[in-house]
C-alpha cells in the first residue's frame, strides 16, 4: 500500500488487473470453478459480485465514522449479508432458470473473502468516492476472470457459447466436469503468471 | 429412526458430493492450509467439530424460531450470525478452559468463519428440509469429506516441494491442476448411492 492516494482510474485498474481477485490474490476461488461451466452462469455471478462489492464499499465507507473498531467484523458481515439477500431475492424472482443452477453460490457470496477484505482494507479507511471506484474495479476484475474461465470451459466442454452451438464434433467433456474447472483455473493461472514473468518481469502470483 | 438413511447421508456428503471436489466450496481454506500435513490435520479436526455443532444450532434456530416467526427469508444473515457467534465464543472458551488445545487449534478456529462450507451446510439443510439427526449427519459427513480432501492434498503437496515444476506453475497453479486430477478420481464415486 503506497501512502500517496491513488487516482480513481488507478484504483479501478488495480482492482481489474494488479490485484485481480482470482488470478493474483487467489481468494474467492470457490465460485470461480463452481459456476463457470457456462458463460451465462459466470456472467450472472460476476455481475452480482460487482453489485455487492460496490454497494458494500460505499456503505462501509459512508458509515466508517460510526462503526466501533471492536465490533466491525459482525457489522461488515451484516452489511454484506443484507446486499446478498437483495440480490438473492431479485434473482429468485427475475432469473429463475439461472437461479436454480447457481442459487447456492449467490448466497455464498456472503462468505467471500474478497468482499470482506476490501471493506476492511480499503472502504473502512477511505472516502466514499475512492471506495466506490475500488469496489467497482475489484468487482469488474472478478467479472473478467469469470468470463475468461467460463468462456474456455463452455467452448471446449460443450462447443457452445452463451448456449449457442459453435463447434461441431466431439467436445472435451472433461472441461465441464468438476475436474475440468480445476484444470482450467490452474492452466490459466499458470498462463497469466507466464505473461507476467515474460513481459513485465514480475514474479507471478505466489498465492496463499 | 432409520440409521441406514443417516449412514447414506454421511457417505453421500463425504464421498459422492464431496464439498471440495464436486461442489467447490471451501477452496480458499483448502488451498491455504494444505501446504503441511500438520496444519491440515489440525484444521480437519477443528473444522469437523465446528461443522457438526453449527449444523445442529442452525437447525434448532431455523425450526423453532425462524419458521414460526416467518423469518426464513433472513436465513443468510441469521446463519452467518450463528456461525460467527459460535466460532467467537468457542475461541474464548477454549482459551480459558484448555490453553494447550487453543495454541494448537486456535488459529484455525479464526479462519473458519471465512469458509463457505460452514455457511453452505445450514443453507442446504434448510433447503432439503432435513430433520435434526439428518442435519447433524450431513454436517458430520461434510466435515469428514473436507478432512479427507485436505489430507490427500497435503500429502501430495509435501511431496511437491521437491518436484521440478515449471516456473509459471509453481505454487498455486500446479495445486489447481493436482486438485483437478483428484477431482477426476472422485467422480468415480458418483452413482455409488442414489438418495
Amino acid at each position: 500500500m503506497s501512502l500517496k492516494p491513488k487516482s480513481n482510474w488507478e484504483l479501478l485498474k488495480n482492482g481489474m488487473f494488479g490485484e485481480n481477485t482470482i488470478f493474483r490474490m487467489a481468494i474467492s476461488l470457490c465460485p470461480s470453478i463452481a459456476v463457470t461451466n457456462g458463460l451465462k452462469n459466470g456472467v450472472a455471478l460476476g455481475v452480482s459480485v460487482v453489485f455487492v462489492q460496490t454497494m458494500v464499499n460505499i456503505t462501509v465507507s459512508a458509515m466508517r465514522k460510526f462503526i466501533h473498531p471492536k465490533i466491525r467484523i459482525p457489522i461488515f458481515m451484516l452489511v454484506i449479508a443484507g446486499y446478498v439477500t437483495i440480490i438473492d431475492m431479485l434473482m429468485a424472482t427475475y432469473a429463475r432458470q439461472v437461479y436454480k443452477e447457481i442459487g447456492l453460490y449467490i448466497q455464498i457470496i456472503v462468505a467471500f473473502a474478497s468482499i470482506f477484505a476490501r471493506a476492511e482494507v480499503f472502504a473502512s479507511k477511505n472516502k466514499v468516492i475512492p471506495s466506490f471506484f475500488d469496489g467497482f474495479g475489484m468487482g469488474i476484475g472478478f467479472l473478467l476472470a469469470m468470463i475468461v474461465i467460463s468462456f474456455f470451459r463452455e467452448l471446449l466442454g460443450k462447443g457452445e457459447l452463451w448456449g449457442m452451438s459453435l463447434v461441431s464434433g466431439n467436445p472435451l467433456l472433461i472441461m465441464i466436469l468438476p475436474a475440468g474447472g480445476f484444470l482450467a483455473v490452474g492452466l490459466l493461472m499458470g498462463f497469466f503468471n507466464w505473461i507476467d514473468m515474460k513481459f513485465y518481469g514480475g514474479k507471478g502470483a505466489s498465492g496463499v | 429412526m432409520d440409521f441406514g438413511k443417516l449412514f447414506e447421508l454421511v457417505v453421500a456428503a463425504s464421498l459422492i458430493n464431496n464439498f471440495v471436489f464436486t461442489r467447490f466450496l471451501g477452496l480458499c481454506i483448502f488451498f491455504g492450509v494444505s501446504k503441511k500435513m500438520e496444519t491440515a490435520v489440525g484444521m480437519s479436526i477443528t473444522f469437523t467439530a465446528v461443522m457438526v455443532v453449527s449444523a445442529a444450532m442452525s437447525w434448532i434456530v431455523y425450526e423453532y424460531i425462524m419458521i414460526p416467526l416467518d423469518l426464513t427469508f433472513l436465513k443468510i444473515i441469521i446463519f452467518i450470525g450463528i456461525v460467527a457467534a459460535f466460532v467467537q465464543s468457542a475461541d474464548t472458551i477454549m482459551k480459558k478452559v484448555s490453553p494447550a488445545l487453543y495454541y494448537k487449534l486456535g488459529v484455525y478456529l479464526a479462519l473458519i468463519t471465512t469458509n463457505c462450507i460452514i455457511l453452505a451446510v445450514p443453507l442446504i439443510n434448510a433447503g432439503e428440509k432435513y430433520n435434526f439427526l439428518e442435519s447433524i449427519a450431513f454436517g458430520f459427513g461434510s466435515g469428514l469429506g473436507f478432512a479427507l480432501a485436505l489430507v490427500i492434498m497435503a500429502s501430495i503437496r509435501e511431496r511437491l516441494e521437491t518436484a521440478d515444476v515449471p516456473a509459471p506453475f509453481r505454487g498455486l497453479a500446479i495445486s489447481f491442476v493436482i486438485a483437478g486430477l483428484i477431482a477426476l478420481a472422485f467422480t468415480g464415486f458418483s452413482g455409488l448411492i442414489t438418495l
